[in-house]
């Protein structure tokens, strides 16, 4: 797979979040915070974390999950895996 | 002296299908406002990440064989048969307070049921799918002619009432469907698996123990791994997903049920969401849940619904059957 560019990820994940959780796409940008800012939870985080998994073929295990608390970690946590 | 010798066999029968369910769910209520007076919870984190509003608790002296004598009973008064007609009873279990006596053979002595095979079955929440399978094949085979299958479970005996992880979670009842002989199968294929590898994930570790969950593990395995299972089925039914009038998945978690249900995309299929007011059951949740759904009128006789059960083994199992 094509490493994808940070927008891509960005508006991949921004689509996830809209199909699992209803979250408008325009809401998730890099700064938000899962919890505090977007109100998703453990267990939605992770259907969003398989989701993510099949787009980007990137596995995000339970441990590493807990260390994702905004989107911009996962973006980084894909680019990362990616490379 | 003698020699090889060819057995008879009986005939091969075409197909089985469900003639009627029944379900029992013990009277005592227990909502999430009682539990929040007993460990660190609330209504509204129960209702979101478990879906749960209440659930059913039965009393103390109130056992797994008086709750599938119960629903047993409710299903073959439904089904037109009468108790010499049933000639094996399967009861799908995790739950049981005792190793033995099996609880089969008990039921069937209660509900006045003239002597049949009875036997217990344990694959705890996928238990009532295994056994469903076990009686399509003993009728297919010609073993038994008609087979009373029940989930039933106590899970209140083995929970830590102060762990909130899992005290919130489980619940008891039963639910039993009545298995014949049919021209045309109305009980699908089985498609069953499991994954041993995570059998620390839920269980029981001993007779002093309770009931242990890995929430989150399971979670992830039952929101990826099961709906496969259950869209195999379907093929293997002939089915096709658009075509299904109910999806009754284990009553797990509404989370994961709504997880399954959305990946199976069946646009006209009601998705049992009996865990709102039954709790997790176990073995018995999916046919409760189906039984209420048809005294509801939810559902259309004759119309295919998707079984799907999943759970402690990690083991699972689903099939296509007929709604009665």
């Amino acid at each position: 797979m094509a490493v994808a560019t940070e927008q891509e990820i960005l508006d991949g994940l921004a689509e996830i979040i809209d199909e699992i959780v209803g979250i408008d796409k325009s809401e998730v940008t890099p700064e938000k915070n899962f919890i505090d800012d977007l109100d998703i939870d453990s267990l939605s985080m992770v259907e969003i974390a398989v989701a993510a998994q099949d787009k980007f073929g990137v596995e995000i295990p339970d441990d590493e999950l807990r260390n994702l608390k905004t989107v911009k970690d996962v973006i980084n946590f894909v680019q990362n895996l990616q490379k | 002296m003698t020699g090889p010798v060819t057995f008879r066999v009986p005939p091969t029968v075409p197909g089985s299908r469900v003639l009627a369910f029944g379900d029992y769910q013990p009277a005592r209520v227990v909502t999430n406002d009682d539990l929040a007076e007993m460990v660190d919870t609330n209504d509204e984190w129960i209702r979101s990440r478990v879906g749960i509003r209440e659930r059913r608790i039965a009393a103390p002296e109130e056992t797994i064989v008086d709750m599938a004598v119960q629903a047993g009973g409710k299903a073959l008064a439904t089904s037109g048969l009468t108790p010499d007609d049933i000639d094996l009873v399967i009861v799908a279990t995790c739950s049981a307070e005792t190793p033995m006596p099996n609880h089969a053979a008990s039921v069937a002595y209660r509900l006045g049921l003239n002597a049949p095979g009875a036997y217990d079955l344990n694959s705890a929440c996928s238990g009532f799918c295994y056994a469903l399978s076990a009686a399509d094949s003993a009728v297919r085979t010609g073993a038994a002619r008609n087979v009373l299958v029940i989930g039933a479970e106590k899970m209140s005996q083995w929970l830590d009432w102060s762990d909130r992880s899992t005290c919130i979670i489980f619940a008891d009842g039963a639910g039993a469907a009545v298995v014949a002989a049919s021209d045309a199968p109305g009980v699908g294929p089985v498609v069953w698996g499991s994954a041993g590898d995570q059998s620390d994930r839920i269980m029981i570790k001993g007779r002093e123990s309770f009931i242990l969950q890995d929430g989150q593990a399971v979670f992830r395995w039952a929101t990826t791994a099961i709906a496969p299972v259950a869209l195999e089925a379907c093929e293997r039914a002939g089915v096709a997903p658009r075509d299904l009038a109910a999806i009754v998945p284990h009553q797990a978690n509404l989370r994961i049920i709504d997880a399954i249900a959305r990946k199976i995309k069946a646009p006209d299929a009601v998705v049992a969401r009996d865990i709102v007011t039954a709790g997790n059951t176990s073995g018995a949740s999916i046919p409760m849940a189906l039984a209420r759904m048809i005294e509801r009128g939810e559902v259309p006789s004759g119309a295919p619904a998707l079984l799907v059960g999943f759970g402690a083994g990690l083991a699972y199992a689903a099939q296509v059957i007929q709604i009665p």
